[in-house]
């Protein structure tokens, strides 16, 4: 009997020995006390797998680079942070059902995601019926402002309205007529009615717009067009998405349509992960207008986009998309530290007012949860990056634009109670 | 003048585009009846092996040819889409014919697998399985007939796939090793990039055209007289129209149908494949190239007549023309003083988009009062 409960007492202090390690070691590894996980959510199957996937890919390199910095700090206690990343399989109502997912299920304190505008709609009832919070990295064509989105993409006046001031003040084509090329759908139909508000403010002529149905690649028509407005030159401004952007470069070119011959194309969408696809030698001499180029010369913007390149190889390029969803990892982790929790209205209230030294320079979060940027205007050299000619101070974002008609005069403020959403200015 | 033969070139040009792609569905779906709604993406695999065979130009070796690869990449893609459209025909085509539904499912699940190809096969590999398939239907073709009769053929036939399937995987891992693009699998949109003869633009009659343009218009021509040619003065042309005019009688006079269903629809898909070449040098090449145009080819088809190539030429034509003059808007240039109302109508199908409505509309309202297209089959069809 002695004998067998020296064995059994043995036994148990050699159970409790063994759970106690694989403790250590899955939960809490290395020097934290703690882990936190949170939400990616971006598409990755389908169409917008090609340029979402690069965000994932940021998303996590981001959450390494904090990790090996001592990870999030709340309360005292330092915590690791863990990712669960969901495909959004480029449709629109799976990026709802994964977002509810993430919330119930998995719990998650926020979810970083999103590209599309269309998928951006999908989300927000989710994100507003269950208070939670996401953070939205794309330029996008603004007129929103919800309490549970934070974006950290430029909205209009951070990209067009700087590039078309440029466009008609300064470019090769100063003062010359306009003509809006775009896909059809909303972010390019509502940039074209500010731009065209813009124009007509700055005395220009809009001479022509024109949308090419979403997978259409046929631009004969719009070619003819172009010509006809403006036969000797002018500027272009161009909203076309993805892969249409090459079928309607190779063929203006072959159309004639080329700096050489005075016309001068303004892009909205493309930036150094297009150009390598399109192909610098159809883009060369044109322009683009980003808050952030691989091409800024900051110790910032080269670290930024060196360790892309050594995390993922050395092909890879950086560009806008991924350097906004760079920033919003770190601004989240400084928002948590500062709220000492990770409640969501603690986060939110700690968020705005936060700056953060990013790869474009400094960024603020603004009352209306979108970030004061630096716009920058570059022209496209034939080693497919930008030349970067221009660069604004610090411009605030406009949730709700100035020269579109039906939000002129409209604001947002979610520090103050009274204001909130859209108030009159 | 200047207005008219740029109008007219800008339609024949938009025709052009889509008479090539709906040439080698004129002759599947219009001569046999196949609904084949893997047509787009023989269209693609056309414009992936312009890709390819762009690609090998560029080794040293053939660096000299560069500027011929497009000419070279046509017979190619003929082939390639012929022998995946003969697979095709033989493994699942055969067995449905007469059923349209199943037909119509089947072929649009093999779209679905052809698309998932390219995304994550390595085009090197692709290439070769492409090859194993080229060798495999017709080395023992090749053979002489004492051995095709002979009680001992399926083993030259296995050793004949053996030998192919062999050259395949060499093939493949070759090209891997020696073309760094295609050795990895990707979803992204590749691009082809016209040789520099074939950029730019050419000055006839004091209006500038388009190269690339051009020569999409050269290499519909040569189809459609090619094709024309084929069916109208050749042996096999004549069994071919034989057999979609009364397949049993011309069953029973000794003609092959089996034969002839392989020979057109490897024709018909040949031809998809020669678009895919067109279409590459319009845009980007990738796995949904071929969805984008397969609604046009149908539309093309019917609005043609089903089973009638002039039908199917001018209804192309006419389709060019009408997207050029609507969305362009161009009845405003030829008489600018029109009433207001008349010329606010214009301009608001003066759009890319409103003009494809305006187009599917007026086919619509066209086929309410000729269902059966611009030139329906004349005769009696015994099958129906």
């Amino acid at each position: 009997m002695r004998i067998s409960r020296r064995i059994l007492a043995g036994l148990a202090t050699a159970s409790l020995a063994v759970t106690a390690t694989s403790c250590g070691g899955g939960g809490t590894s290395g020097s934290f006390d703690d882990t936190v996980t949170v939400g990616i959510l971006h598409s990755l199957s389908g169409t917008m797998a090609i340029s979402e996937s690069t965000l994932v890919d940021t998303e996590k390199m981001a959450i390494e680079e904090i990790n090996a910095a001592g990870g999030v700090t709340v309360g005292g206690k330092s915590y690791k942070i863990e990712y669960i990343v969901e495909d959004g399989a480029s449709d629109w109502p799976t990026f709802a059902e994964k977002s509810k997912k993430l919330i119930d299920q998995d719990g998650v304190p926020v979810v970083f995601g999103g590209w599309t505008s269309a998928s951006r709609k999908a989300m927000l009832p989710v994100y507003e019926s269950k208070d939670a919070f996401l953070y939205y990295p794309i330029q996008y064509e603004a007129q929103e402002c919800s309490n549970n989105i934070f974006y950290t993409g430029a909205t209009p006046n951070q990209q067009s309205e700087p590039a078309t001031d440029f466009m008609y003040k300064r470019s090769p084509a100063a003062g010359g007529d306009f003509f809006l090329v775009g896909s059809d759908y909303v972010f390019p139909r509502t940039s074209n009615t500010i731009t065209k508000a813009q124009v007509k403010q700055l005395g220009g002529k809009v001479v022509g717009e024109d949308y090419l149905p979403l997978g259409n690649t046929e631009v004969a028509p719009i070619i003819s067009k172009i010509k006809k407005a403006l036969p000797d030159g002018g500027i272009i401004i161009n909203t076309l998405n993805g892969d249409q952007n090459v079928a309607f470069f190779k063929q203006i070119q072959d159309a004639g349509i080329t700096p050489s011959s005075g016309y001068y194309v303004m892009n909205y969408s493309i930036a150094e992960e297009e150009i390598s696809t399109i192909g610098p030698e159809f883009l060369e001499g044109h322009y683009g207008a980003w808050n952030y180029m691989m091409s800024i010369d900051t110790p910032a913007s080269k670290k930024f986009a060196e360790s892309f390149k050594k995390r993922w190889g050395s092909d890879r390029v950086v560009a806008d998309p991924q350097e906004s969803a760079y920033n919003m990892v770190y601004l989240w982790k400084q928002a948590v530290e500062d709220a000492g929790t990770f409640d969501d209205n603690a986060v939110r209230e700690a968020l705005v007012g936060q700056t953060f030294d990013a790869p474009q320079g400094p960024v603020e979060v603004m009352p209306n949860h979108h970030l004061s940027q630096t716009v920058r205007i570059g022209e496209i050299n034939a080693e497919g990056g930008f030349t970067i000619l221009e660069e604004t101070g610090v411009v605030l974002p406009q949730a709700w634009n100035q020269k579109h008609p039906s939000s002129k005069g409209f604001a947002c403020d979610w520090t103050d109670p009274s204001k909130g959403e859209k108030y009159k200015l | 003048m200047e207005l008219l033969l740029d109008s007219l070139f800008n339609g024949v040009a938009i025709g052009s585009v889509l008479l090539v792609a709906a040439l080698g569905l004129a002759i599947v779906f219009g001569l046999m009846g196949v609904i084949n709604l893997a047509h787009g993406e023989l269209m693609m695999l056309g414009a992936y092996t312009t890709y390819v065979t762009q690609l090998i130009f560029k080794l040293p070796v053939l660096k000299p040819f560069y500027n011929s690869y497009i000419i070279v990449s046509i017979f190619l893609a003929f082939i390639v889409s012929g022998v995946v459209g003969i697979l095709l025909e033989k493994t699942i085509i055969r067995k449905l014919y007469g059923s349209p539904l199943e037909t119509l499912l089947a072929t649009w699940g093999v779209s679905l697998i052809l698309q998932q190809f390219v995304r994550s096969v390595p085009l090197a590999y692709g290439t070769g399985l492409v090859i194993s398939l080229l060798i495999g239907l017709f080395l023992p073709t090749t053979f002489p007939s004492k051995i095709k009769e002979s009680i001992n053929f399926k083993y030259f036939k296995f050793s004949s796939w053996i030998f192919a399937a062999l050259t395949g995987v060499l093939t493949g891992s070759v090209i891997s090793s020696s073309v760094s693009k295609l050795s990895r699998a990707s979803a992204r949109n590749v691009d082809v990039t016209a040789p520099s003869w074939m950029r730019g633009q050419i000055e006839i009659i004091g209006t500038a055209f388009p190269k690339t343009r051009l020569m999409i218009i050269v290499i519909t021509l040569i189809s459609v007289v090619a094709i024309t040619l084929f069916l109208n003065q050749s042996a096999w042309g004549m069994r071919i129209r034989a057999v979609t005019q009364n397949r049993q009688m011309s069953d029973c006079l000794g003609i092959s149908t089996e034969k002839v269903d392989i020979i057109t629809f490897g024709i018909g898909s040949g031809l998809a494949g020669v678009a895919g070449v067109a279409v590459s040098l319009l845009g980007s090449v990738g796995p949904n190239v071929g969805g984008n145009y397969i609604v046009g080819c149908f539309m093309v088809v019917v609005l043609g007549g089903v089973g009638n190539l002039l039908g199917t030429v001018l209804a192309s034509f006419g389709i060019g023309i009408m997207t050029d003059l609507i969305g362009a808007g161009r009845l405003l240039s030829i008489w600018p003083d029109m009433p207001l109302p008349l010329s606010n109508t214009i301009n608001f199908f003066a759009t890319t988009s409103m003009a494809r409505v305006m187009i599917f509309a007026l086919i619509v309202i066209f086929l309410q009062f000729k269902p059966t297209g611009l030139f329906p089959q004349k005769g009696r069809m015994v099958e129906n």
